[in-house]
């Protein structure tokens, strides 16, 4: 398999791996954003449990 | 003693009156979206070209445009003062059918808002290189899509209500939904002038308007009833 | 028969403890697919004969487009459940989906004006097709400003929720016009895919990668749908054994 033939898509190397790039980008952005989702929603629940032991103790 | 119930025809005649009387206090407020029209399809000629054979070719969707943005901004206020005095939450508990004491509210609106729009249209497009011709197209293609409009106005509006900064929320909320809309529309027109026979879009136009009369009201009634619940 | 299970389902507590679980498994299996599914439509499936390589763009380009119709008719159910029957968790879910939702119409808009334009000699073009999945972008972003807009949650929930459902009707009509449109306006150009007798080697990618998105999108609701679970629970004991 030829490397540099891969490189070129036909000529179109351009559009293919900029389309294969933003693809891979909105995966990682997803990825991202759905933990750090997940993570804000942990540490505020945490939070809001700490103030409701505080306030019964 | 027990009151007669109210049949719902006259509750809907009192809601539908009630809006009509209130606008004839205040007819300023009903004349500023004509006049945002008028004033929008000027703009247009002044920014692009005096030539009318050449604004002929994009008149029908600029008319189209300007009228789904005057309605937009009418639709804004359409639930505010209701539900800020309580008098929505009155229609809610009263035991009539919410949706139809909506949708008198919303053919309210239409009337005052809608209707001048379609009857100024010929002229507005005249002043846009329109031809007599195609006048009747553009005023029954408005008049389905100012109708259509008006009732997804009410849903938005009904969702919005009392949020800060609503009529950007609701412009942003309405508008992709109005999309059709203006696409079936200004097709009419522009069919029209072009020879061909406009039936399809005006087709269109009638089936999304009487999906939206059908299915509205009860949009519009889930999203009152949350707005007021609380 | 015992609907224990479903009810089961509903709770949150359960529902936390089971994504939390689910997710690694839809992640990882996601990740495997669509690297296959990478080097197969890159490297294993053939040139076009009319676009040569171009033609890879659909690997991804048709997968995200898809995924963003699924994920809002999956947003709109989920939102539809959740005002009948006042289901706290389906609400959730449907928040949940609305970002990756966004995302993959975007993916699928940017990936489509960046194939179009070697292809069809434009980066866009206001057809049927591309106008709707553009304006699903907008209802998307109406979805999460809506919501964005109340501070009380249970609100929240419920207008965005009547939003989802209009917006749904509104899918329909749009994507079944695209044959109205064909008798209104002559179509510019033939499109290249219009009749699936593409070859098989070409196809497996192609659904290969699909299937790679559909488990990603069940990673990221998982993960997602957990936080908004956190968010709309208040005092609640198992919180604490949770955090």
């Amino acid at each position: 398999m030829d490397l540099q033939k891969f490189f070129e898509m036909g000529g179109y190397a351009g559009y293919v791996w900029t389309s294969y790039g933003l693809t891979a980008l909105i995966l990682l952005w997803n990825w991202w954003a759905a933990r750090r989702s997940e993570a804000e929603a942990q540490t505020a629940a945490r939070r809001r449990n700490e103030l409701a032991l505080e306030r019964s103790s | 003693m027990t009151a007669a119930r109210t049949p719902t025809l006259a509750a809907v005649k009192l809601v539908f009156q009630r809006d009509m009387t209130l606008a004839w206090r205040r007819w300023d407020e009903v004349a500023q979206p004509l006049i945002f029209y008028v004033v929008v399809t000027t703009m247009f000629p002044l920014a692009t070209t005096p030539d009318l054979s050449a604004l002929r070719e994009i008149g029908g969707g600029v008319v189209w445009v300007a009228a789904l943005l005057a309605s937009l901004l009418a639709l804004e206020a359409l639930f505010r003062a209701d539900v800020e005095d309580g008098t929505t939450e009155q229609w809610v508990l009263s035991g009539q059918p919410l949706g139809y004491l909506l949708l008198a509210k919303v053919a309210a609106h239409w009337v005052l808002t809608g209707l001048p729009l379609v009857i100024m249209s010929p002229i507005v497009g005249t002043g846009l290189g329109l031809p007599t011709s195609v006048w009747g197209v553009l005023m029954s293609s408005l008049l389905l899509g100012t109708g259509t409009l008006s009732i997804l106005g009410g849903i938005g509006a009904a969702l919005t209500v009392g949020v800060r900064r609503g009529s950007v929320l609701l412009s942003l909320l309405v508008l992709p939904l109005a999309m059709p809309l203006l696409i079936f529309g200004s097709r009419a027109v522009s069919m029209q002038m072009d020879g061909d026979s406009p039936a399809g879009p005006l087709q269109l136009l009638a089936a999304i308007f009487f999906m939206a009369l059908s299915l509205g009201p009860i949009a519009m009634s889930a999203a009152i009833r949350i707005s007021v619940e609380n | 028969m015992s609907w224990t299970w479903f009810h089961k389902l509903a709770s949150p507590p359960h529902a936390y403890r089971i994504l939390g679980s689910m997710a690694p498994w839809f992640g990882w299996a996601s990740l495997a697919l669509i690297l296959l599914a990478t080097w197969w439509g890159l490297v294993k499936a053939p040139a076009d004969y009319q676009q040569g390589d171009g033609f890879r763009i659909l690997y991804v380009h048709a997968p995200s487009a898809w995924m963003s119709m699924f994920t809002y008719v999956v947003m709109a159910v989920a939102a539809g459940v959740g005002l009948v029957w006042r289901i706290k968790l389906a609400h959730a879910a449907a928040a949940a989906c609305a970002p990756i939702g966004a995302s993959f119409t975007f993916l699928a808009l940017a990936t489509g004006s960046i194939w179009g334009k070697p292809m069809w000699g434009t980066w866009w073009v206001w057809d049927a097709r591309l106008t709707s999945e553009l304006l699903l972008l907008f209802l998307y972003l109406g979805y999460m400003a809506l919501r964005a807009s109340f501070d009380d949650p249970q609100r929240a929930d419920r207008a965005s929720a009547v939003l989802a459902l209009v917006g749904v009707i509104n899918v329909p009509i749009i994507h079944y016009s695209v044959n109205w449109w064909s008798t209104l306006h002559q179509p510019a150009s033939v499109t290249k895919f219009d009749k699936p007798s593409i070859d098989l080697a070409m196809l497996i990618p192609l659904f290969l990668m699909i299937a790679g998105f559909q488990l990603y999108f069940g990673w990221a609701v998982s993960r997602r749908l957990r936080g908004e679970i956190l968010r709309r629970e208040r005092n609640a004991n198992w919180l604490k054994e949770a955090t």
